[in-house]
């Protein structure tokens, strides 16, 4: 009975489809020779791809729904992941497959490859640095692309003038970006959600306007070239070893960034960030320093941005501002939410896919950005909380109490 | 090996990876391996395609032949979409597969990003279309060759133009702050300054894709100047030539190469009459040009896009170097054969001087009248 | 003075062109509180839509004043469309996520749109048929302002006052307002809110529209991308003025032009953007909600 019906509606959306894309679609004009070529095929293909992918989409959420109904016990909606981690054995499985994956990589794979997992590496520190912010903090950070060039330009402009290494830059840079950050933080404490989201993104455009502009200071936009790739003790490399030690000392950064912001996420810190995401006035109340936790928020997250913009200029060996638009602060965002705000595991797994599937997508080279759009709002509508949600630490009574006043 | 050096610092198993991954590099192949990178895809496609469509017609009349020594020519196509970031993988990427000659890359930026990868692979790169005066001027690429004329020789061109021909003085510069409009407005100041016959009496840089130039169309009427010199690309040129008649503007408009495209009188339609645009040099008498343009024809069954003819001529070009280098291409043999011989090719019989820029070739002026460009005699 | 007068139109324009999208980003983030990234896009959309209608029917020889109307309904119905069907999509199955999910959803959208036009049409620079001519009564001060300059600054005023006047005396518009103020609350005294989001989208993105048309004959060209950096102005505009506010928008805009303007002909446009940008922040350290906005106290 609900069949008939069901394609009914099918056909609607589907014709429904084919107005909304007509003139794009099915009209090609060229202005200058003065012809209109009619494409009806489009049409044709769109009617009938809207149809079937209303039914799969259809069938996905039935698929969904049924499942809700069935077990709606707490065990079965802990994701597959979760459920690996909290068990030991399990999880030291996971970790040594993934170790074990780490230290091959360059071995079985291109150089081209190993750099391609370099860049998601790199962008798999920037998630954790915004997760920070974002995630932990609640605080919407548009701009974050800007502590990126901050640290980026930090080692260009220090080794470029003074030849300083790597190395030597490396704590810098970081903590140059997170100045830029607690300089930000400052006029901004005041405001709130979507205010700061728009403030945050013009800084990131201030900064990079005046890379492109101030000519003396950064070389405009035809950047600097020839940076120094890292050294190892004063050793030079080739390329090819080059390109290997660089992703094992990404690797090694990934390390280290997981622990620290694993460490941070609970420590008296991370809990003030939670609070603050969660109520700002209650959080107030229960006598947490707002100014200062915000501050270390932005700092923090600007800290390992910056680290990670010397790495990408040391990797890359060539900077220019047109590296930093507003679409990398977006890329970065992405992966924050994709992956499942707050999460660590989820912000790895959201780099990974978000970097590497444009890079393995190339082979549909023209389809790529379309397929990276709709994937976007794909997941996000099929599941908003993201890949890997954070699992909140809970603590539930085994007495029967009614549980209504602490909702 | 190289690595048997760090081998004492790193862990032993560290020492085993590093020496597994060094890839064996196919130097004795039974091709050669000639790569082809710049934009295929994205919003600056149609600046890469032509080239690597050149390129492809240039190899495959040689493989018709037989190849070079008997071997045949083996293509292998990157995609850069024109963004440095993304060219470091791209040449990364050539040069583990082990490509031996690259016609490429196609913009400045995304040029200047890979060159340092393919400089330690001792790989001969040539650009169609790369004219960042860097890349030759530094020194700092020994193994980069190109086909246009430098962006050194662009800037004296315009404002040469501008003061000796058209007999103008007061100068107003606007550049789009881009890699290659802004280096461009700048020779092109140091060139009046040089000169000291005209004036710049104004220098600005504009915001690309802004909605409305206005203001600075304003700016340029208030500073007097008598014509306007514009480093960018056509879409900002249309639009500021565009609100210039609007705002009864009849100041001349001088610019370069990046607005040298028909893209340019199609969109600014009517108010593109008059402008001037500097461009490659007018082959249009060379017959091996038009032999190139038929064979496109003949191929695509259309007209042929941006930097066609260099990329062709580059491809000839790095093909005969290997030839008479006897098969190799190892980067002193064609490099010697670069420099000491004539090839003639589309854009004129070309030789190469120290530096890497092609010698004889240049910029012509051009001017739109009724819809089209037209050399200016 | 000359040059100040000039500077104050060239201004004024450019105001008003934010104006024109910065008003459909408001009403959204007014009703739904989403930044509607995709808003940018619709813009685009109309614009092209109209560009391929009015570039058929001038080939088929109708009359420009039929072009005008003809183009100009159908971008506002495609957008509109666009709009409703964005909202559908991407925006209500996320109506009770958490807060930023809507967004990326946004961007997602955004890129999307963008790469559909760039697939299905081209990713060059088309002309854009000339749809406002030159009036005869404009030639004396044609220097200053311009016919299309004109139109733009009377449409904006015309659909600023329309919009006021649906948002204060409509039933629609109470609804909105309803359901802007409390959204449970207004599904409880019978408002359908889904219909009274969805007549958002459409009347934002039917302005969209409208702006697209007009600035893509002023500008005379098009292409796939012209979205994205107006989408990102106009929001910056209409925070600037207090999101969520009509006359806000409109101010936002004006000033955002009239602080480029003057920045570019005063100082350099080099750093015009620079100023803009600078002045937004400014203006939020001292008043956190935008101009016209309404500082919410928090309740706990």
């Amino acid at each position: 009975m609900g069949l008939l019906k069901e394609l009914k509606k099918g056909v609607l959306i589907s014709l429904w489809f084919v107005f909304l894309t007509f003139p794009v679609m099915v009209i090609k004009v060229d202005p200058i020779a003065r012809t209109v070529v009619w494409r009806w095929a489009n049409a044709l293909y769109m009617a009938v791809g809207t149809f079937f992918i209303y039914f799969l989409v259809q069938f996905f959420l039935r698929k969904k729904e049924n499942r809700k109904e069935t077990n709606d016990s707490k065990e079965q909606t802990l994701s597959f992941i979760h459920r690996i981690l909290q068990d030991r054995l399990q999880r030291n499985i996971l970790i040594g497959v993934v170790a074990v994956v780490a230290v091959f990589f360059p071995q079985f794979l291109s150089a081209y490859q190993t750099n391609v997992m370099t860049t998601a590496l790199m962008y798999v520190v920037l998630g954790l640095g915004l997760n920070i912010v974002v995630g932990l903090a609640g605080l919407l950070d548009l701009g974050f692309v800007a502590f990126y060039a901050v640290g980026a330009y930090t080692y260009a402009l220090l080794n470029l003038h003074f030849g300083l290494g790597f190395w030597a830059v490396l704590p810098i840079g970081g903590l140059i970006a997170a100045t830029f950050g607690i300089l930000l933080g400052f006029p901004v404490l005041r405001l709130r959600g979507d205010y700061l989201a728009i403030v945050t993104l013009g800084f990131g455009e201030i900064i990079r306007l005046i890379l492109e502009n101030w000519g003396q200071f950064s070389k405009g936009p035809s950047g600097i070239s020839n940076i120094s790739r890292p050294g190892f003790f004063g050793i030079e490399f080739s390329l090819q070893s080059s390109i290997i030690y660089t992703y094992y000392l990404m690797v090694l950064l990934v390390l280290v960034t997981i622990f620290v912001v694993n460490r941070l996420q609970d420590s008296r810190l991370g809990r003030a960030w939670i609070a603050l995401r969660e109520d700002e006035i209650a959080c107030q109340a229960m006598g947490i320093d707002k100014r200062k936790t915000k501050l270390v928020a932005f700092s923090l997250g600007a800290f390992w941005a910056g680290i990670m913009g010397v790495m990408f200029a040391a990797k890359t060996t060539f900077v220019n501002p047109a590296s930093f638009t507003f679409l990398e602060s977006a890329i970065i965002l992405s992966i924050v939410v994709l992956g499942g705000m707050g999460s660590i595991v989820g912000v790895l797994f959201g780099a990974l896919i978000l970097i590497l599937m444009p890079e393995y997508l190339r082979a549909l080279s023209q389809y790529r950005m379309l397929a990276f759009g709709a994937i976007l709002v794909c997941m996000m509508v099929f599941r908003p909380q993201g890949l890997i949600s954070n699992i909140r630490r809970t603590y539930t009574f085994k007495k029967k109490t009614t549980s209504s006043l602490c909702r | 090996m190289k690595f048997t050096v760090s081998g004492k610092l790193f862990s032993t198993t560290a020492c085993l990876m590093f020496a597994l991954s060094a890839p064996a590099l196919s130097f004795a192949g039974d091709t050669i391996k000639f790569g082809i990178a710049g934009p295929h895809s994205g919003d600056l496609a149609s600046y890469g395609l032509p080239s690597a469509a050149a390129a492809k017609l240039v190899i495959d009349k040689f493989n018709a032949n037989g190849g070079i020594k008997g071997k045949k020519i083996e293509i292998l196509q990157e995609d850069d979409v024109c963004k440095p970031e993304i060219a470091t993988n791209t040449a990364t990427k050539l040069v583990s597969s082990g490509v031996e000659v690259v016609l490429g890359h196609i913009c400045s930026g995304a040029t200047i990003a890979a060159m340092p990868i393919y400089k330690d692979a001792n790989i001969l790169v040539m650009s169609p279309s790369a004219t960042s005066d860097e890349l030759t001027y530094s020194g700092k690429y020994p193994n980069f060759f190109r086909t246009i004329a430098p962006n050194a020789a662009q800037s004296p061109a315009m404002i040469d133009f501008a003061i000796d021909k058209l007999g103008l003085k007061k100068i107003a510069i606007i550049h789009d702050k881009g890699d290659y409009g802004k280096p461009l407005a700048e020779g092109a100041k140091l060139h009046v300054e040089k000169k000291g016959k005209g004036q710049v009496v104004l220098f600005e840089g504009i915001t690309p894709g802004a909605m409305d130039y206005s203001a600075i169309v304003q700016k340029i009427k208030e500073s007097g100047a008598e014509v306007v010199v514009f480093g960018g690309y056509h879409p900002e040129a249309s639009k500021i030539v565009s609100i210039m008649k609007k705002k009864r503007l009849d100041t001349k408009f001088v610019s370069d190469d990046g607005v040298k495209d028909d893209t340019f009188i199609k969109v600014a339609g009517d108010d593109a009459e008059g402008v001037y645009a500097a461009g490659p040099q007018d082959n249009s008498a060379n017959p091996l040009a038009l032999k190139a343009k038929e064979e496109y024809k003949a191929a695509f069954n259309s007209d042929p896009g941006a930097f066609y003819e260099n990329a062709y001529a580059a491809t000839v070009v790095m093909l005969n170097a290997i030839e008479k280098a006897g098969g190799s291409t190892k980067l002193e043999d064609l490099k010697k054969v670069l420099q000491t011989e004539k090839v003639d090719t589309p854009v004129g019989a070309v030789s190469f001087d120290q530096k890497g820029d092609a010698i004889g070739v240049g910029f012509s002026m051009y001017v739109v009248e009724k819809g089209k460009y037209v050399v200016v005699k | 003075m000359d040059y100040f007068i000039e500077l104050l139109f060239s201004g004024l324009t450019r105001g008003s062109i934010y104006a024109l999208i910065a008003l459909g980003y408001t009403m959204v983030y007014g009703i739904i509180g989403l930044i509607n990234f995709a808003h940018g896009e619709i813009y685009m959309i109309g614009a092209f839509t109209a560009f391929i209608v009015a570039t058929v029917l001038s080939i088929y020889g109708f009359p420009l004043i039929a072009i005008v109307i003809i183009a100009g309904i159908a971008a506002v119905v495609w957008s509109s469309s666009y709009g409703y069907t964005i909202e559908k999509i991407a925006y209500k199955p996320l109506r009770h996520a958490p807060r930023l999910s809507p967004l990326i959803s946004a961007i997602g959208m955004s890129i999307f749109l963008q790469n559909y036009v760039l697939l299905a049409q081209t990713s060059d620079f088309l002309p854009f048929p000339r749809l406002i001519p030159d009036f005869p009564f404009m030639e004396p001060i044609a220097h200053i302002v311009g016919s299309t300059d004109l139109v733009i600054l009377v449409t904006t005023v015309i659909v600023m006052v329309a919009l006021t006047f649906i948002i204060k005396f409509t039933l629609i518009g109470k609804a909105m307002r309803a359901t802007s103020q409390d959204r449970t609350m207004a599904t409880l005294v019978g408002i359908n809110v889904n219909r009274v989001i969805s007549a958002t989208f459409i009347i934002g993105s039917g302005l969209a529209a409208i702006g697209g048309l007009l600035i893509a004959s002023h500008i005379g060209q098009i292409n796939f991308y012209i979205g994205f950096l107006a989408g990102i102005k106009a929001f910056t505009a209409a925070v600037l003025g207090g999101i969520g506010s009509i006359p806000g928008a409109v101010l936002g805009s004006l000033i955002l032009g009239l602080t480029e303007s003057f920045a570019t002909g005063y100082v350099s446009s080099d750093y015009e953007d620079v100023f803009a940008f600078s002045l937004l922040v400014l203006i939020l350290i001292f008043k956190p909600s935008g101009l016209l906005g309404k500082a919410t106290n928090q309740k706990v």
